[in-house]
């Protein structure tokens, strides 16, 4: 029987509105990897929140290494050598490596002075007992988001961590930076660590743990050694039913050319350029995917497309008519429609209730406005629609957007968007940070669009999901596309490859 | 004439008119950098410069008045701390509320203790001598700033002691790596187990207490007396400086010379230049719009500045 690192028993969390953790067991070996699955909201997050003192449990008991204990507050936990890596990086952009590692735990010389020099050496060999190097001077605001990821690894590590717990640690890797980050991990159950790992891709936990805790409402429904089960059997433990993974595609069936970019360029905040000579089309029935790390141009293309941005040169024609450099409004009147990338600033407005998110955009129109006052029967019929018709829930058409889960204020902007039947759907990320029950609906509906004969322009970070829905996908490094692929011609590890814009990569594919 | 407006004199008045300026500045940086918007600058040093004052009277000790300038400076920053920190109230209308409670309590106390509008001070700080490094036949322009560099109040003295102190503490120390954190980024120093609440406090009381000396500082030393709402807008040119100094110590102080160059160079004008007077007072509030407009691109300030702390619920 292996040691137990840590137990957590019978623990009870209530927040005002829901039971976040209801009379959870929790159980980890030592030196294992061991994976927490569950959908968004499923309680994941409150739990390690607990372990790591961040917040107290109403009800239960934690033991570490057999022992009973209370954790107040993180302090606390960095002294029973629990380390956690947050999903959204706990990283201060303006101070350098060495300060964030530090942080709250200084080395002092003459008691008083932080010893910078003690902290950089002490960074250096952190960072080659794994096998990578990492600057201690650099600033955090001006390296990549693997890089900060290895900073965060480290501070944990440099507080002699035991017990590493990572919240959803791939969500903004490539994924050459996923299979580091594994080669990482793995060198650290090597060397007796024992890792918590929150995730919710579960190809993941296949390829890393060695045993899954799924957790489902705030409950533990499942414990089980990881080569004893399936990514089916782990899926529908997590949504309480069966979850189909293979996406069905209609045979392509093309139309017209429905948008047609050409030489377009276009500039970022900072002025720089962004896009750069893009060129493409994309034709009624087919989806378009772009592939790219995220700040590669994507965002700024989206923006020019919409209206949102200025071209600085190049055109862009929707059917034949030329909409370059069209206001926002014009765009939408010809019947463009957008699933933003930046959900809570583009999307929706939170304090606004579901059915006003509703008509957003088209609240000056009939028969929402009808001359100086709003027609609120029409609206709340809209509004009745929309959320039986793409079931909406809490389905109360008077609820703030903000008090709905991210899945379901996603769900109200695919309504509001596919109402009026567009002609071009612009989805940029249009799943991220939703659980499989979301992504399964949202890709669902692009689909349809799809088959309904719409042209749809799909922008990813996610690689797994442009494989599954895209027709064709481009691949855009540095505000260029690099190439224009099938899917069915290529994988995973050929985009990743482009998109990091491996050179050798793109002689060969230029010989080719 | 360039020469009657600058000359040594010129020179030290600069310093004198920074004094203030720079100390509530540095309050500033301390407030803003872990996280507290100050704008209650102003109400702390009217409030230090009338305690000067009256303690200073009644005590016969300047010392004492300067002390209480300070402690009463620390506990308008308590105020601001509670409202803002504790009660996460809005930073802003805390701020004011200060503002106009100091321009309120000062004249109302000044009637009740000295039963008029206007105090003079009774005693002032001694001027500290320096040894003086003897210079030759050289410009009298020369001799006349060591003069004037070497015959100054003590508060001149203790201010470069405190500038140098605060740019070590910020950026040398523990602390001070703390306090940045705090205000750049509260929810990464929370999960460090640094203590967000005592930080902003300690961040803000010292806020408090700079600007209590800067008050003190104004009426004891640079107008020697005490009148209501004496402070004219100093708190408010303090920020300026501070934006205008990147939230730095040494720019802070850097952008209050420049300031004190202004207003310095305002009082010479008067009687020299054929402008009415109203429009030369205006020269230092002036070149703090200026200043600002042609800074405000390139300075960033803490980027958790002016938000109360909370917990995210997942």
């Amino acid at each position: 029987m292996p040691e137990i690192a840590l137990e957590m028993k019978n623990i009870t969390k209530r927040f005002p509105l829901v039971v976040a953790n209801d009379n959870v067991n929790f159980k980890v070996y030592k030196a294992e990897i061991h994976a927490l699955v569950g959908e968004n909201g499923a309680g994941k997050s409150t739990l390690m929140s607990i372990l790591y003192g961040l917040y107290q449990a109403d009800s239960g008991q934690i033991f570490i290494n057999g022992k009973k204990i209370d954790i107040a507050n993180p302090n606390v936990a960095i002294n029973l050598k629990i380390g956690m890596v947050h999903q959204h990086f706990m990283l201060v952009p303006p101070l350098t490596v060495a300060e964030n590692i530090i942080l709250g735990m200084e080395p002092k010389k003459n008691n008083i002075f932080i010893d910078m020099e003690k902290a950089i050496k002490r960074v250096e060999e952190l960072s080659e007992s794994m096998g990578f190097k990492i600057d201690p001077k650099a600033k955090i605001e001006n390296i990549s988001v693997g890089i900060q990821q290895r900073v965060e690894i480290i501070k944990v590590l440099y507080r002699g961590a035991e017990i590493l717990v990572m919240d959803e640690p791939t969500a903004v890797l490539t994924p050459q930076e996923v299979e580091e980050l594994f080669e990482i991990l793995k060198s650290l159950k090597k060397q007796g660590k024992t890792i918590i790992f929150i995730t919710h891709k579960l190809n993941e936990v296949k390829a890393l743990s060695d045993r899954v805790t799924v957790m489902r409402r705030g409950k533990v429904v499942g414990v089980k050694n990881t080569k004893d089960t399936n990514q089916e059997e782990i899926a529908s433990m997590m949504v309480g039913r069966k979850v189909i993974f293979e996406i069905e595609k209609e045979p392509l069936n093309l139309g017209k050319t429905a948008l047609k970019v050409e030489k377009l360029e276009a500039l970022n905040n900072k002025g720089l350029p962004a896009v750069k000579n893009i060129s493409f089309e994309i034709k009624e029935g087919e989806i378009l995917g772009f592939a790219g790390v995220e700040g590669n141009g994507q965002t700024e293309l989206v923006e020019v497309i919409t209206g949102l941005r200025p071209t600085s040169s190049g055109k862009i024609f929707l059917y034949d008519k030329d909409i370059t450099n069209y206001s926002p409004r014009n765009v939408r009147e010809d019947k463009i429609a957008h699933i933003p990338e930046d959900r809570r600033q583009r999307g929706i407005i939170s304090n606004y209730t579901v059915a006003e998110n509703l008509i957003l955009g088209s609240h000056y129109r009939l028969p929402f406005n009808k001359g100086l006052a709003l027609n609120f029967t029409a609206i709340n019929n809209h509004a009745n629609n929309l959320i039986k018709n793409f079931d909406i829930r809490p389905s109360d058409k008077d609820n703030l957007l903000k008090s709905l889960s991210g899945g379901n204020q996603q769900k109200v902007i695919v309504a509001r968007e596919l109402y009026g039947e567009p002609k071009l759907l612009i989805a940029a990320q249009p799943t991220r940070g939703l659980d499989v029950g979301s992504i399964e609906f949202v890709h669902q509906q692009i689909l349809n669009e799809r088959d309904k004969g719409k042209a749809i322009l799909l922008i990813s970070a996610d690689l797994e999901e442009i494989l599954s829905l895209a027709d064709r996908i481009a691949v855009i490094y540095e505000g260029e596309i690099v190439d224009i692929l099938d899917p069915k011609k290529t994988n995973e590890k050929e985009l990743g490859l482009l998109m990091t814009g491996s050179t050798a990569n793109k002689k060969l594919l230029k010989v080719k | 004439m360039f020469g009657d407006i600058f000359n040594a004199q010129f020179v030290a008045s600069s310093i004198r008119v920074a004094i203030p300026l720079a100390l509530a500045g540095l309050g500033g940086v301390f407030s803003e950098r872990s996280g507290v918007i100050n704008i209650g600058l102003e109400g702390m040093i009217l409030s230090g410069a009338f305690t000067a004052v009256a303690v200073t009277n009644f005590t016969q000790n300047p010392w004492a008045g300067v002390l209480g300038a300070i402690l009463v400076g620390i506990l308008l920053g308590l105020i601001h701390a509670v409202t803002c920190i504790t009660f996460k109230a809005n930073q802003i209308v805390s701020g004011v509320a200060i503002n106009l409670f100091a321009s309120g309590i000062t004249v109302f106390f000044c009637w009740l203790l000295f039963n008029e509008t206007q105090i003079m001070v009774k005693t002032s700080l001694p001027i500290w001598g320096l040894p003086l490094p003897s210079i030759g036949e050289g410009s009298t322009f020369a001799r006349n700033i060591i003069v004037m560099f070497a015959h100054y109040s003590p508060l001149v003295y203790l201010t470069i002691i405190i500038f140098i102190l605060a740019h070590l503490i910020l950026f040398k120390t523990p602390f001070g790596l703390r306090l940045r954190s705090v205000g750049e980024y509260p929810q990464a120093a929370d999960t460090m187990g640094v203590n967000i609440i005592k930080m902003r406090y300690m961040a803000v009381m010292t806020s408090g207490a700079l600007a209590g000396l800067a008050g003190s500082f104004l009426s004891l030393e640079q107008a020697h007396f005490f009148v209501k709402e004496m402070s004219g807008g100093r708190g408010f040119i303090a920020l300026a400086a501070m934006i205008f100094g990147k939230w730095t110590p040494l720019g802070t102080a850097g952008a209050a010379l420049l300031f004190g160059v202004g207003e310095a160079l305002a009082m010479r004008l008067q009687g020299v230049l054929a402008i009415p007077v109203q429009f030369i007072h205006m020269v230092p509030y002036l070149l703090a719009i200026f200043v600002l407009v042609s800074a405000v691109g390139r300075a960033t300030p803490p980027a958790a500045d002016g938000i109360p702390y909370e917990k995210e619920i997942g």
